[in-house]
């Protein structure tokens, strides 16, 4: 008997995988065609001999995912580039907006868990503006700001502002009330206060609320590059949707939550080092 | 920099158009090509799209130091190809006769040909900018927007193109409204109504150019082969990629005409390009009318079939157009100039048959139209499986004629207002004039030694019936169906 956990649990995960591909794979399979005739004019001009868009099977995808891999950062034009060059262009906007993001939601949300008064104020505002899907914002922001990437990167912003605002509104206004009375009998200025007791123990919601703003930025920027064309991971799939290139599509989505898993680990990381015990 | 289309023009051997007896070396590679398999072609396709990257490797093409060299041999070719009225196998048959000097020294002592080369470049003057963003959606009626690129055209007036392949035609036009796309590749009816401001904010847009004429097709879903009589169309949902397009205008034309009301019978629906063939598999659209390659990948994905070309509707209607806002013209006339002069010469080379299947595969990588190399020639060479088991043989399916006829402008606008998409009293003939360059456009075909028309008007006839474009109110009211107001 297997008595680690992690063994287990990890020789399930293969199963699964292994089971998952093998009945893709098979239920992908067409038979080669043999033909021991010429084909027909007209077959040859419906492609007959070449493959019809469809889903494809793994193994096509993994062939296909090694030759990108391979060569990501190639440059054949304005718009044909490498996947690695697609990514980094997705990354960077998402990165911007989120900084930016984090420069104006984290210092308000100081302010607005601070002070109950201002939170009552602002709250109307932020509830009317939370929910709107920050697409909607695009074409306005195209308008407005005329500059497509930059818009991209207004819309990220956007999207990523509420999450932290309203999780560090939150932590700020639950730190407990002792460690603030301990404060002021330690005499401490408002400044200190905030800087050596509220900012560590309302960090983990803070980093909470940054988690999930980089979640949603990376679920928009790939709609917001649809959108737009140009360059970024968006684009790409975009693009080998107008070619119906399934097997380009696939391998793009699963980029997609490659990067995704790798932004959320790099916050969670974050949130580890500013965790503490009471 | 290599440029293929700059020939020497005093050289018998090769053809200045490229055309079927051309023996000058890439035509010749081209020609044994023809014969292979679809996979074999690929291969060589991608060697040659290889070669058009790698310039300077090539000595037996023309090789140019400068913009300035580029334009001496443009000239050139233009004199002697107008010289011999445009007849190859004359210009090369004489050629052959006296020798090329001879034939050199013959032209110029009746043609002034260094100072038509110094008058034309004098009128052209430095470039005030030389890297220009153009954008294009990617389909067939962008070619010769996008070929300009691959076979040197925009190389050859000196230009630095970066062509930015767009999502749709609504990010097209808020790119050029904000200015980050010079010029850009837009659908005929759009400069109009961006002039008129229907639909957008309103900006002085011209268009000096057209880039295709027919090129559209109506296409149904297999399901229904047998409902090709309109009229059974009650209820049916169709796919148009922009609202201010001919798609809409020609399928409401159509529909129209048939009896059905395109707003109460039938469903029209915005629907880019690239998801027409999807929508069509699911069962989200019954038909569309759409740009090439679309109409024909429905048929090599084995969804639709082509019901008919549009070309059948209305024969040499505009479809998309060339154009850029009248301040960047204004701002850099001479940057504009060789812009316009390279679209008009890659719209004439695009004309012309035999250059058809070298252009396909110059567009089809994915750094353009990314689709499959025999899906683009069905479209450009005529030669196409429509899906209901029939190889048709139609040359003109799509064509490329740059001159913007006022009529075609005014007809555009009677639609408009026949649907509603414009109201009140719309001055025909003053926009059509100020948005559609006609006679810039003359002039410049004229310099190049193409032969444009004398008038600017002329009627067009539309499913048999005729457009007399001095008498627009008097043609919107002869229709029984349309939105009156």
């Amino acid at each position: 008997m297997i008595k680690s956990v992690n063994l287990k649990a990890t020789l399930v995960s293969l199963a699964i995988l292994i089971v998952f591909l093998g009945s893709w794979e098979l239920a992908t399979y067409t038979p080669p065609v043999s033909l021991d005739r010429e084909l027909t004019e007209y077959e040859l001009l419906m492609g007959a001999g070449t493959a019809n868009a469809a889903v494809p099977p793994p193994s096509a995808i993994i062939s296909l995912g090694f030759q990108e891999l391979s060569n990501p950062f190639y440059d054949a034009g304005p718009n044909d580039k490498g996947i690695g060059i697609q990514l980094a262009h997705s990354v960077y906007r998402v990165l911007v907006g989120f900084a930016l993001a984090a420069l104006i939601a984290i210092p308000l949300g100081f302010v607005i868990g601070m002070s109950p008064m201002m939170y009552k104020a602002l709250n109307p505002y932020i509830q009317v503006l939370r929910p709107i899907s920050p697409l909607a914002w695009m074409p306005l922001a195209l308008f407005i700001i005329q500059d497509s990437s930059l818009s991209a990167i207004f819309v990220i912003f956007i999207c990523s502002v509420w999450p932290m605002l309203l999780n560090t509104a939150f932590g700020v206004a639950s730190v407990r009330k002792d460690w603030i009375n301990v404060a002021k009998t330690h005499q401490l200025s408002p400044i200190q206060t905030a800087y050596q007791v509220v900012l560590p123990a309302s960090a983990p919601t803070i980093f909470t609320g940054m988690r999930i703003s980089i979640g949603i930025a990376w679920l928009v920027i790939v709609a917001a590059e649809m959108l737009v064309g140009g360059t970024g991971i968006g684009y790409y799939v975009w693009n080998e949707w107008n070619n119906l290139d399934l097997a380009r599509v696939i391998f793009s989505i699963l980029m997609i939550g490659v990067i995704g898993m790798i932004l959320d680990m790099i916050l969670a990381a974050g949130a580890r080092f500013v965790a503490y015990q009471e | 920099m290599t440029i293929k289309s700059l020939t020497n023009a005093f050289d018998k051997k090769s053809s200045l158009l490229h055309v079927k007896n051309c023996s000058c070396p890439i035509c010749q590679t081209e020609k044994q090509s023809i014969n292979l398999s679809p996979s074999q072609r690929q291969a060589q396709i991608e060697t040659q799209a290889a070669q058009f990257k790698v310039e300077h490797t090539t000595k037996t093409q023309p090789q140019f130091n400068d913009s300035e060299a580029m334009l001496d041999r443009a000239i050139e070719n233009a004199v002697v190809r107008s010289v011999f009225n445009h007849n190859e196998l004359s210009r090369r048959s004489f050629l052959g006769l006296v020798g090329a000097t001879t034939a050199a020294a013959a032209l110029s002592s009746f043609f002034p040909l260094n100072e038509a080369k110094a008058a034309i470049k004098e009128a052209m003057g430095p470039l005030e900018k030389t890297r220009l963003n153009i954008g294009f959606v990617p389909i067939t009626c962008a070619t010769p927007i996008i070929m300009a690129e691959p076979m040197g055209f925009y190389a050859k007036y000196g230009l630095r193109v970066n062509l930015e392949k767009t999502a749709g035609w609504a990010v097209a036009r808020d790119k050029s409204l904000s200015r980050e796309y010079d010029a850009s590749h837009m659908l005929t009816p759009m400069p109009l109504a961006m002039t008129m401001g229907a639909g957008s904010t309103s900006r002085h847009f011209i268009m000096p150019a057209v880039e295709n004429v027919n090129g559209q097709a109506i296409v149904l879903h297999n399901d229904h082969k047998d409902k090709r009589d309109p009229k059974q169309w009650k209820g049916f949902r169709f796919g148009v990629p922009f609202e201010y397009s001919m798609h809409n205008f020609l399928l409401r034309y159509y529909v129209a005409e048939h009896g059905l009301d395109p707003d109460q019978d039938i469903q029209i629906r915005v629907v880019p390009p690239p998801e027409m063939v999807a929508n069509l598999r699911a069962g989200n659209l019954d038909g569309y009318l759409s740009p090439d390659p679309f109409n024909q990948r429905a048929v090599w994905e084995n969804v639709g079939f082509i019901h008919m070309l549009t070309k059948d509707i209305w024969d040499k209607h505009p479809c998309c157009a060339f154009a850029c806002s009248k301040e960047f013209a204004e701002q850099n006339p001479n940057t504009y100039g060789a812009l316009l002069r390279a679209i008009i010469d890659a719209t004439q080379y695009s004309s012309i048959q035999e250059n058809r299947r070298e252009i396909s595969a110059a567009i089809a990588p994915r750094n353009y139209l990314n689709q499959p190399v025999p899906v683009i020639e069905q479209v450009l060479t005529g030669r196409f499986a429509d899906g209901l088991g029939n190889i048709q043989n139609v040359p003109d399916r799509i064509d490329f004629d740059p001159f913007p006829w006022h009529s075609m402008g005014v007809w555009i606008m009677t639609q408009m207002k026949r649907w509603g998409y414009i109201s009140g009293d719309v001055n025909y003939n003053m926009i059509a004039e100020q948005v559609y360059l006609a006679t810039e456009t003359a002039d410049i075909m004229r310099q190049l030694g193409y032969t444009p028309p004398t008038e600017t008007y002329k009627t067009h006839t539309i499913m048999g019936k005729v457009f007399d474009p001095a008498q627009p109110e008097a043609y919107i009211n002869s229709f029984a169906i349309g939105r009156k107001s």
